[in-house]
């Protein structure tokens, strides 16, 4: 099954502009909250009309504002759960679920099939109780298990885990991945979570100030983001305006020092990204001189704040994490950084444009 | 003169208590549909007409029910347009009982319409939009989750609603004016029977009020115990 998306809608000042397609598996869209991630579900789901362009689910045109087609949410068969889940707070969980098995008229299947739900999302036991009196996980398979009884073609996620505590959080995205590998479905999952991201999702599509950057392989993305905003997103602490020098070789303009890369360079490269764990004290390639400014202790890292000896005067000091056992007695004079650990950044190919990004997610 | 001496005496008719609450059922259930009705379609509109439609609606509300009973009858009056029309058919809302209906709804409106309202614009979309992604009608999520999500302040509003109904005098006494067994409602009686230094009477018909209200307001404090019951019998 596939999922086309082609769409742009103006919001006073932000304007989302998404272009993208999917298949089967689950697909991130990673950016940071107001960014319109949610608003790409909303539109994809029938609840917010784009202004222009086309969404195929499966060969079925949802929407085309050429051909004038824009189809209601009932009839889109998309599964959306909510970040707060959305339960009916006035049924129980069984006649939660029974909303989203209407359509079936057979009443033996039906109730075959709502017997089926609750085993398979373990709520036979709950059935009977109000969604108030669920704890976050709860409520969220009786929600997925609502989903799923409509049978849709298509389910979305939107932030599916931000209203659990932090230690369910990783327990449900292992017992949630496991659930959606089983289904053959297209799955877009929306978070600005990386970590979260990068467990859940093959691919992930970055978004920015409304701009989708289409999808890349989970682990591609994370190894050479390409853009600035995708690599901060993925988590690269470290950032430097930069410019060719030849073809492995780049000069990075803040810290003054120059870096060899383990891929050819383009010649429109504008910044550089090195990851705070890459840095090491032993690496042999790309050493430059270093002075250490300050050092805080986490449970299990330490993170320390250095600068290069011609750094820019105005540029944030850089970020160096590291494994407690890994920790040098003294802080070494010089570090380097393995060519393949640079990350040459470009321009985003088309910029999406600036807007107050607090609009965006309403 | 005692209570049950009153009640015996040969001019004593129940008609005011009748005809009070035959208007104010009535009108509570036009004015919950009606006030359900236009808080739905105001909160859809855009921004600029919902103002102005909102100000009409709540109109009723700050006027004096005098003032609004003098627009019923400028509407309504047997010589005006409006009036001369439904008379073709028999309809005449002027001094007779169920003009008292037309009161009612008019000045109990506004308080349902606004109660009906806050509790819309506090209902959660994402509900109504679950809903929809799962394939449920616009009636079914109207009927069966928007409204008992927002039941609290609808049943708030219809209580208020059938309070304000029942004890409507301005604009009541205006349109309908009082008659003996034929418009006499439990206020225009009261009003009555105080300017013909009837104390006695008109202490009688405020008893019966406040038994009525009474009575109301114990209903729904009850209806409201017994649904935090049910909720919690289902706890675990």
């Amino acid at each position: 099954m596939r999922l086309e998306v082609d769409i742009q809608k103006a919001l006073g000042a932000f304007s989302l502009h998404a272009s993208f397609s999917c298949e089967n598996g689950i697909t991130g869209l990673l950016g940071p909250s107001g960014c319109g991630k949610s608003l790409t579900l909303k539109c994809i789901a029938g609840i917010e009309r784009p202004d222009k362009g086309r969404i195929v689910l499966d060969g079925r045109t949802l929407f085309d504002s050429e051909k004038h087609i824009c189809l209601p949410p009932q009839a889109r068969n998309t599964g959306y759960l909510f970040q707060n889940y959305a339960l009916f707070p006035n049924m129980n969980v069984r006649q939660n679920i029974l909303c989203g098995l209407r359509k079936e008229k057979d009443r033996k299947k039906k109730e075959q099939f709502l017997e089926e739900m609750l085993r398979l999302m373990q709520l036979t036991d709950l059935q009977r109780l109000r969604p108030h009196q669920l704890s976050g996980g709860q409520q969220q398979r009786t929600a997925l298990a609502r989903i799923l009884a409509s049978r849709p073609a298509l389910l979305m996620l939107d932030e599916p885990f931000s209203a659990l505590d932090a230690h369910l959080r990783l327990k449900l995205q292992i017992e949630l991945k496991d659930l959606l590998h089983t289904l053959d479905l297209p799955v877009l999952m929306v978070t600005h979570d990386r970590d979260e991201a990068y467990h859940m999702c093959r691919s992930i599509a970055v978004m920015d100030h409304g701009f989708l950057i289409p999808p890349r392989p989970t682990k591609e993305l994370f190894s050479d983001p390409g853009s600035l905003c995708a690599s901060r997103l993925t988590g690269c602490k470290n950032h430097s305006r930069a410019r060719k020098i030849s073809e492995y070789e780049l000069e990075a303009l803040d810290w003054g020092i120059r870096l060899r890369t383990a891929k050819p360079l383009r010649d429109d490269l504008c910044m550089v990204g090195i990851r705070a764990h890459y840095f090491h004290p032993s690496c042999r390639d790309n050493r430059f001189p270093v002075t250490f400014v300050r050092e805080m202790e986490e449970p299990f890292e330490w993170v320390i704040q250095f600068r290069t000896d011609r750094q820019e005067k105005s540029s944030e000091n850089l970020w160096w994490r590291l494994p407690k056992d890994r920790r040098p007695q003294q802080f070494p004079e010089e570090l380097g950084i393995a060519p393949v650990n640079v990350l040459p950044l470009y321009p985003e190919e088309t910029g999406g444009t600036e807007a107050d990004p607090a609009f965006a997610e309403k | 003169m005692h209570m049950a001496e009153y009640v015996s005496t040969a001019g004593f008719s129940w008609f005011p208590l009748w005809n009070s609450l035959r208007i104010a059922l009535i009108s509570s259930i036009l004015v919950f549909f009606l006030g359900i009705f236009s808080a739905h379609l105001v909160s859809r509109l855009p921004k600029v007409v919902k103002g102005i439609v909102d100000a009409v609606l709540t109109l009723p509300m700050v006027l004096p029910p005098t003032v609004c009973g003098y627009f019923l009858i400028l509407i309504f009056g047997v010589r005006r347009p409006i009036g001369q029309w439904l008379a073709q058919y028999g309809i005449r809302f002027v001094m007779t009982w169920y003009g008292g209906i037309i009161s009612s709804v008019t000045v109990a409106l506004p308080l349902m319409y606004r109660t009906a309202r806050g509790a819309f614009e506090s209902f959660d979309s994402t509900l109504a939009q679950a809903g929809q992604t799962l394939g449920l009608s616009n009636t079914y999520i109207f009927w069966r989750i928007r409204m008992p999500a927002c039941r609290q302040g609808i049943l708030a509003g219809i209580v208020l609603a059938f309070a304000r109904a029942l004890g409507e005098y301005g604009a009541t006494s205006m349109l309908i004016g009082y008659t003996p067994g034929r418009t006499a409602t439990i206020s225009t009686t009261v009003y009555q029977l105080w300017r013909t230094n009837d104390e006695a009477g008109a202490m009688f018909w405020v008893l019966v009020n406040l038994a009525i209200s009474a009575v109301v307001l114990l209903a729904v404090n009850l209806l409201e115990d017994r649904q935090k019951k049910a909720v919690k019998q289902h706890a675990p």
